[in-house]
């Protein structure tokens, strides 16, 4: 579709949950009432000031936001040493790495839990494949006094064990999940499992934007607080917009709550960073858009690396985080609009930005985003001096240090 | 008249419940699982369910899960599947059998291509989990077109506002799930059933197949005593795990059960 034959770029998902061909209600018939029910008291939730005001609450006291907008001069400058004369962008991070929890998951556990309890729900389920997510939504449970079942790959279980043991301090029953090849796909799975078994009493907080209509477009309006506040903390540092903006990408969670906010700003160039593991040219990555093609799963449909049976593939990233075979619909959508464009970061250039970050900005950035770290400073090396690019730190690093120290070969 | 109508006219003249009974085409390999679909008629299996395999089926139990995974190791893929049910048309012309599974290999085969081929092969209808009445435009609306049957489930959570779009574009007959949860797990409380099968048996106007947790043939007898027929799956698939004979032994001692239900 060209971009001058849209009037907006935000209006979707349309009544059936779609974004173009993208998104949709791929479940089974037991889910659908539940879906419906949901879809309507969202709706209800959203015209509703009283829900307005006890997330802001929330989301001002308990997670901490806003989240500052930084301006990273040393990262900045560390771009123009090796860029030509005149070139290397002002690099700022929105640095939701400040979050309660660690990461910009809980903008939108805080959110949906808000949810559940309106719909009177007395059981939370979720997925998790880091544990980022399984942590922020054991969180809100602990604080809001719901029981919290979390479904993990079980080699995440294994490699993830402060993240475990973290949800079980906050009183989170886990499941390690050997179904399947035990992956993050796999722990969706059993949560779909487990919700279609349960589906009277028991409320599913997805933590990427994806899944069946509404999730995609409600976890995109509980993470949009980020693009919100970074749009209003630029003008105020800046006086203006962004030239561009720029976030990692798994199933896409981050990247759209940021995003969403400067769809319609067509001044600002808009740049997704998906995982591209050992190299999107080989098995091992997990960049949906660049090496997928789009199929249905998880109740959407949007792209998905599988095989020419319609098979799902493994996804491989050194970031758990972006280890995930599919993508948020309204991603694919943004693709193929060409709103958005989506490069790749391999794990290797990940962690070396990984490392230029500790080294020079005093910060530990999660594996996630140093995926977008490592394609902002090139990009901003192609910008002139006087522009601006921002970047959504999206988590912080304290639970990749052994990976890391892994991948380089060191011991703790 | 298709196979499908053709099957439960002639029972219900007998005073039969159908005995429908799911096997995961290529489990655990392409010949075990063609030899097996080939006995199946004679070990008193009225309708076959043929599931598709996929790596990702959300709502089934660990049984049919493992049958998928068993199968793609051997290197299944729905074009081989359909290449079964034309194996197995060469001899036998009047068994239905539907295609069980998720949508995505089928979308991924082109929907368009998909149906001709079905119906080319011998096909009779479509069970598709996870394409509920809101995407009726992907699959069931073009399967129609193209004269298989798309058969719908229905679960304890289509409540009465419901079930009229459920089944509007139902054909064959209606799935009945009698629990929420997945397959192979605990099965309906019988009243329960027993109600729900009334109730969309009036709606529908079509034969109604009661499945999800029948093992036993005691169970499966209760159950033909109150519906047009009776869906066994996991327990197949892991008394295959086992051998084929017990497998074949099971869907015979099913077969007995239902046919003489409503008989005692």
């Amino acid at each position: 579709m060209p971009e001058t034959a849209l009037n907006s770029y935000r209006n979707g998902p349309d009544a059936e949950g779609r974004f173009g061909i993208f998104g949709g209600r791929f479940v089974a018939e037991t889910l659908m009432p539940l879906i419906l029910e949901l879809e309507a008291e969202y709706k209800a939730a959203k015209a509703d000031p009283a829900f307005r005001e006890e997330l802001d609450y929330f989301l001002k006291h308990y997670v901490g936001r806003p989240s500052p907008m930084y301006y990273a001069e040393r990262l900045t400058d560390h771009v123009r040493q090796t860029a030509a004369k005149g070139k290397g962008a002002k690099i700022y991070l929105k640095r939701d790495e400040l979050n309660h929890t660690g990461a910009h998951k809980i903008n939108n556990c805080i959110g949906q839990i808000l949810l559940a309890k309106r719909m009177g729900k007395t059981r939370i389920i979720a997925e998790t494949g880091a544990g980022q997510h399984g942590v922020a939504t054991a969180t809100v449970c602990a604080r809001f006094g719901l029981p919290c079942t979390v479904y993990m790959g079980a080699t995440d279980v294994e490699r993830q064990k402060p993240n475990v043991f973290r949800m079980n301090l906050l009183g989170a029953e886990i499941k390690p999940v050997t179904s399947g090849t035990g992956t993050l796909k796999d722990a969706m799975n059993d949560a779909l499992r487990d919700w279609v078994t349960n589906v009277e009493d028991t409320f599913y907080i997805i933590g990427t934007a994806a899944g069946p209509h509404p999730y995609p477009e409600l976890v995109r309006d509980f993470q949009s607080v980020i693009g919100h506040e970074a749009k209003a903390q630029m003008m105020e540092a800046e006086g203006r917009l962004p030239d561009t903006i720029m976030a990692c990408i798994g199933g896409g969670s981050n990247a759209i709550g940021l995003f969403h906010p400067f769809l319609d700003d067509k001044e600002v160039e808009i740049i997704g960073v998906e995982a591209a593991g050992h190299g999107v040219d080989t098995d091992q990555h997990a960049a949906s858009l660049t090496g997928g093609n789009p199929g249905v799963l998880h109740g959407n449909r949007t792209y998905l690396l599988q095989d020419e049976d319609g098979q799902i593939q493994d996804a491989h990233s050194i970031s758990a985080g972006l280890d995930y075979p599919g993508i948020g619909p309204e991603h694919a959508w943004l693709h193929e609009t060409g709103r958005v464009k989506y490069v790749s970061c391999k794990d290797e250039e990940a962690l070396e930005a990984f490392q230029t970050c500790c080294a020079l900005e005093g910060i530990i950035p999660a594996l996630e985003p140093s995926h977008a770290l490592a394609r902002a400073f090139d990009r901003a090396a192609e910008m002139d001096q006087d522009q601006i690019l921002l970047m959504n730190m999206c988590g912080r690093g304290d639970k990749d240090i052994f990976t890391v120290a892994d991948a380089l070969g060191r011991e703790i | 008249m298709t196979r499908i109508d053709d099957t439960f006219t002639r029972l219900k003249a007998e005073d039969k419940a159908a005995f429908v009974a799911f096997i995961m085409a290529g489990d655990p390999d392409y010949e075990t699982s063609l030899s097996l679909l080939k006995q199946m008629p004679a070990a008193g299996v009225d309708v076959i369910e043929l599931g598709i395999c996929f790596t990702d089926p959300m709502a089934d139990g660990a049984a049919i899960q493992a049958a998928g995974l068993r199968a793609l190791e051997g290197g299944q893929t729905l074009k081989k599947t359909l290449s079964m049910v034309t194996d197995f048309r060469v001899e036998d012309k009047t068994t239905p059998i539907i295609l069980m599974g998720y949508y995505n290999p089928i979308y991924i085969y082109g929907v368009e291509a998909f149906l001709k081929d079905a119906d080319a092969a011998g096909v009779d209808g479509l069970i598709v989990v996870d394409l509920p009445p809101e995407e009726d435009a992907e699959l069931c609306l073009p399967a129609r077109k193209a004269g298989l049957d798309f058969i719908r489930l229905t679960t304890p959570t289509t409540d009465d506002k419901r079930l009229p779009e459920v089944i509007k574009n139902t054909s064959g007959f209606v799935y009945y799930v009698s629990v929420a949860g997945i397959t192979g797990g605990a099965a309906g409380e019988k009243a329960a059933v027993d109600e729900a099968v009334d109730r969309i048996r009036q709606a529908a106007q079509l034969p109604v197949a009661v499945g999800f947790g029948i093992k036993t043939p005691d169970q499966a007898r209760e159950i033909a005593k109150i519906a047009d027929g009776v869906v066994v799956g996991s327990e197949l698939i892991s008394k295959l795990a086992d051998s084929p004979k017990a497998a074949i032994d099971h869907m015979n001692a099913l077969a007995e059960a239902i046919h003489t239900a409503r008989k005692t």
